[in-house]
């Protein structure tokens, strides 16, 4: 596999959540809106990125049997990281992400790529997959979010499309997300098969 | 390099490790962010302050003091003074009587009682049905309305229950529990300042 197509593949042929349906917990809980979306999927990039990069340095040195433990505590860490620096630096985004960020710990995308990509690939590989899965995880998320804010409240990123009260509220509640996650990934299988 | 074999001791060292390693960064981290997270955090409640009892000219948060309600909530109370005069007090105060989890709302009080304005700080209520709260009690209809409405002489409960206040559409058990959340800020405050000018008349009796 070369380097490129380790870069594209989170995208569209493994995209997370349109191809591999992992993640599902944040992708249905915080895409209310473009800007949430947005903002859970790069944290959960800036997670993913680290994560892979520290696992594929040490990996060696890590004992089999307790490597699961290890990614995890690896994990905790970054996730925690993100945590202070979003609580200290973007308040208001902290706040309508709140209890998602720290459940990234637990987001599969996070722990798989670090058991099935980075324990056993060389770093510059693994940062690659981790930026590609997370940007493609990220991009997925803003697609799904801008979808249920447009439909939901007129509006796209804070823009006023149209006003609010023609907007179909479900699409900002939780059967919403369902509907236009179910919608989104019909039209993307199509466009594969085509 | 050789892959580290699964022994007891090279388990031990390298989880032992690693936790050490982590959690040393993570303290450099914490501490590096403690600051800006304070900051933030009090510019907040600076902002709703100002927005619930404009005009001040003191530092409102210096001169907080906490009253407890019936209920047991600890309130905090930030008195805000221009010049030596007492515009009103700001109270940070919640109930836990929402559709989804624990409101929180800053309400602005005359020295009267009569309320300024609120803002809400926290809520789980549901998106386009309880969170218009924000809105809805600031309304142009005067049954909505709760600016400049003194809560001695308004029954405080939604009009489904007998009130003077129209409930948001749909969203009955949220407008209930935000007006529960601004009448326990009323009643602390109220019977606190009783109990002071209770006091105060018994201090002067035993002067005079």
């Amino acid at each position: 596999m070369n380097k490129l197509s380790i870069f594209t593949k989170g995208f569209f042929k493994e995209n997370a959540v349109f191809t591999l349906l992992l993640g599902m917990c944040p992708t249905l809980g915080v895409t209310s809106s473009a800007i949430n979306g947005l903002g859970m999927g790069l944290a959960t990039t800036f997670v993913l990125i680290m994560s892979n990069i520290v696992v594929s340095l040490v990996k060696d040195s890590i004992p089999d049997k307790v490597r699961i433990p290890a990614f995890i505590v690896i994990i905790a860490s970054f996730v925690t990281v993100v945590e202070l620096l979003m609580q200290a630096y973007l308040p208001a985004l902290f706040e309508s992400l709140g209890l998602f960020i720290p459940l990234i710990v637990v987001n599969c995308i996070v722990l798989g790529r670090a058991e099935a990509f980075a324990s056993k690939n060389n770093v510059f590989s693994s940062f690659l997959d981790g930026a590609g899965m997370g940007l493609g995880f990220a991009m997925a998320l803003t697609m799904l979010g801008a979808i249920r804010e447009f439909l939901g409240s007129g509006k796209m990123f804070d823009l006023v499309i149209f006003p609010e009260q023609y907007g179909m509220l479900v699409f900002v509640l939780a059967p919403g997300a369902f509907i236009a996650l179910g919608y989104l990934i019909a039209v993307i299988n199509k466009l594969k098969k085509a | 390099m050789a892959k580290t074999e699964s022994t007891l001791v090279n388990m031990v060292l390298t989880l032992l490790i690693i936790t050490v390693v982590a959690g040393a960064s993570l303290g450099m981290v914490y501490k590096v962010t403690k600051e800006p997270i304070a900051m933030a955090k009090l510019a907040k409640q600076q902002k709703a302050i100002e927005e619930v009892v404009p005009g001040f000219d003191n530092n409102p948060t210096d001169e907080m003091y906490q009253l407890t309600s019936k209920e047991g909530y600890a309130l905090q109370v930030f008195p805000c003074k221009k010049g030596d005069e007492l515009l009103g007090v700001a109270i940070a105060t919640k109930t836990d009587k929402g559709f989804s989890g624990e409101i929180k709302i800053m309400v602005g009080l005359k020295p009267d009682g009569t309320i300024i304005n609120y803002s809400v700080l926290e809520h789980k209520e549901t998106p386009g049905l309880g969170s218009k709260m924000n809105d809805w009690f600031r309304g142009d209809n005067p049954k909505q309305s709760l600016i400049n409405r003194d809560p001695s002489n308004t029954k405080m409960i939604v009009s489904k229950d007998g009130g003077d206040i129209d409930a948001i559409t749909a969203a009955t058990i949220s407008s209930r529990a935000f007006l529960d959340a601004i009448m326990i800020a009323y009643t602390a405050y109220k019977e606190n300042a009783d109990a002071q000018s209770a006091k105060s008349t018994i201090q002067k009796g035993a002067k005079s």
